[in-house]
């Protein structure tokens, strides 16, 4: 085990991490907004809005995201003249917005169906309760459908947050040089494919690492009526002396 | 008795194939398939090339069986050392750096680099035009004329093929004032390069030239510049072998040297790059 070689690789491939997260971070965040537009639109009731979501994530979820990424960067860019006419051409020119463009598309088909199946989860007593007792339409949303879906949709997502990271390693195909696209390179220098790899392999575990935690500790948060609460036996938290004698 | 007939059957066909190993060698040899005129892939997914027919040439005059693969140029060198195929011929430069993991027979052809850039762009007239440099014996002289090209390179976008040597010349030389982007095949930065997203291509002449002629891009673009050879781009193209295969090595480079003594890689060069590319011997 060449240590001094892997620490020199994991040096060099650490400058892509900044760009990765740049990459996830931006497509999920947009993707998201884009996702609860289409979950919205599926559950409507308006037959038009209901297939045109459906339409658009049979197509998104049904082909790959290498070959979606391939077609906006190289396909669209034989259609430069008309973009230029649509004043689109400086979007598509660069690697960097195609990639994002591909992923947000991507990973809000996935996620439109996670939050549908999340708002569909949500019990109809619990809504009907919140009607008994006045809530406004808008309220209900707020206060009740929103806060069980999330919960529900939570493990779920956070499958897609933890695929959408691997998912950058794509962006390397449109000479964006994320970790996997320096690995590549640095094979090509070194011809050390496993070493290279591994390293790669453990900076994205190391993410998603960080990333599972996150997750773990907002559905901690979310759930506290699925937690045994706080007996006499086993305090969850000592009592504060002066709240005792009150 | 099921098992024992699938063992004999087994044994058999092992049999059959030791003998048809001895009778002519098995040689499988790993193509890029996606780097014209050198090896490509035609559209019904057959490998055609200047490369795939000098391979079938050598195979004959070594006597080898040989089997031509499409392998992806990203891991081409570990798939060769982890055994999967035998030799390498996909327009691969010898390099020293290559030549401290794999051994080359050759080189069979040795061809200058240089810039495709669009007619009418400010890189159209750069200097330099038509000179050929050699960085290790003329390596003054080449930086010099390197230098006077700089200036004009100033801000612009090269694309170059990933793990080559044109990826290696571009960061080592170019860097300091050009952005460089990577792509994974040849394919890839002519189609950036005829959407404009890139100023420029820095590859091999004789592969500049096959995409010159493609009939999208005909008349409108032109390989500019000085052409370098040697030094960090290596000493023409050779056949990768593995190191330890030294009499694979040697039956190669008989069968180049023969080629290239009774014409038939000029014939080749001159059918696939209109020029003959054979190395001085």
């Amino acid at each position: 085990m060449d240590l001094a070689f892997l620490w020199s690789t994991f040096t060099t491939l650490i400058e892509g991490v900044p760009l990765l997260l740049e990459l996830a971070a931006l497509s999920l965040a947009i993707g998201a907004v884009f996702a609860l537009l289409l979950a919205t639109m599926r559950l409507s009731n308006v037959a038009v809005l209901d297939w045109t979501a459906q339409g658009y994530i049979f197509v998104f979820r049904g082909t790959p995201l290498l070959v979606q990424i391939f077609l906006i960067y190289y396909g669209l860019g034989q259609f430069r003249p008309a973009l230029q006419d649509l004043g689109l051409w400086w979007f598509f020119r660069e690697p960097f917005y195609c990639a994002v463009f591909a992923l947000t598309l991507n990973t809000a088909a996935y996620a439109a169906e996670i939050f549908r199946g999340g708002l569909l989860s949500v019990p109809h007593g619990q809504i009907e309760a919140a009607k008994a007792c006045g809530m406004s339409r808008a309220m209900r949303f707020r206060r009740i459908t929103l806060p069980i879906a999330i919960r529900q949709a939570l493990p779920a997502y956070g499958n897609e947050i933890i695929l959408m990271v691997k998912a950058t390693s794509l962006a390397s195909v449109i000479t964006l040089m994320e970790v996997t696209g320096l690995a590549h390179r640095l094979i090509a220098q070194s011809f050390r494919a496993v070493e290279v790899f591994v390293v790669a392999g453990a900076i994205y575990l190391f993410i998603n690492f960080v990333v599972t935690r996150a997750i773990l500790m907002i559905e901690w948060r979310l759930s506290p009526h699925l937690r045994q609460p706080p007996t006499a036996e086993a305090p969850m938290k000592p009592e504060p002396a002066h709240a005792r004698g009150a | 008795m099921r098992f024992m007939k699938t063992l004999g059957l087994a044994i058999a066909a092992s049999a059959f194939a030791i003998g048809a190993a001895t009778a002519q060698e098995q040689v499988t040899i790993a193509t890029e398939g996606a780097y014209a005129p050198w090896n490509f892939s035609n559209p019904d997914g057959t490998l055609d090339g200047f490369e795939i027919e000098l391979a079938r040439d050598l195979c004959e005059r070594m006597e080898a069986d040989c089997e031509i693969i499409a392998q992806d140029w990203n891991g081409i060198i570990p798939g060769l050392t982890a055994g999967r195929y035998d030799a390498i011929m996909a327009g691969m430069s010898i390099t020293a750096e290559r030549e401290e993991v794999i051994s080359f027979a050759g080189p069979y052809t040795l061809s200058p680099n240089g810039f495709l850039v669009p007619n009418g762009s400010d890189l159209a007239d750069m200097p330099g035009t038509g000179e050929r440099f050699n960085l290790d014996t003329n390596t003054e002289a080449a930086m010099a004329a390197l230098e006077e090209v700089k200036p004009l390179l100033e801000g612009k976008v090269i694309g170059v093929q990933g793990s080559t040597t044109h990826a290696n010349f571009a960061r080592e030389h170019l860097a300091d004032v050009a952005e460089i982007r990577e792509y994974g095949t040849t394919e890839q930065h002519d189609l950036d390069l005829q959407a404009g997203r890139i100023d420029a291509v820095l590859a091999d002449a004789p592969t500049l030239r096959a995409t010159m002629e493609k009939p999208e891009f005909q008349g409108e673009f032109s390989i500019v510049g000085p052409g370098y050879v040697g030094g960090i781009l290596g000493r023409g193209v050779g056949v990768g072998l593995r190191q330890e295969d030294e009499e694979l090595r040697t039956r190669f480079n008989e069968a180049i040297a023969a080629a290239a003594a009774d014409g038939t890689i000029k014939e080749l060069s001159e059918k696939w790059f209109g020029t003959d590319l054979t190395p001085a011997m």
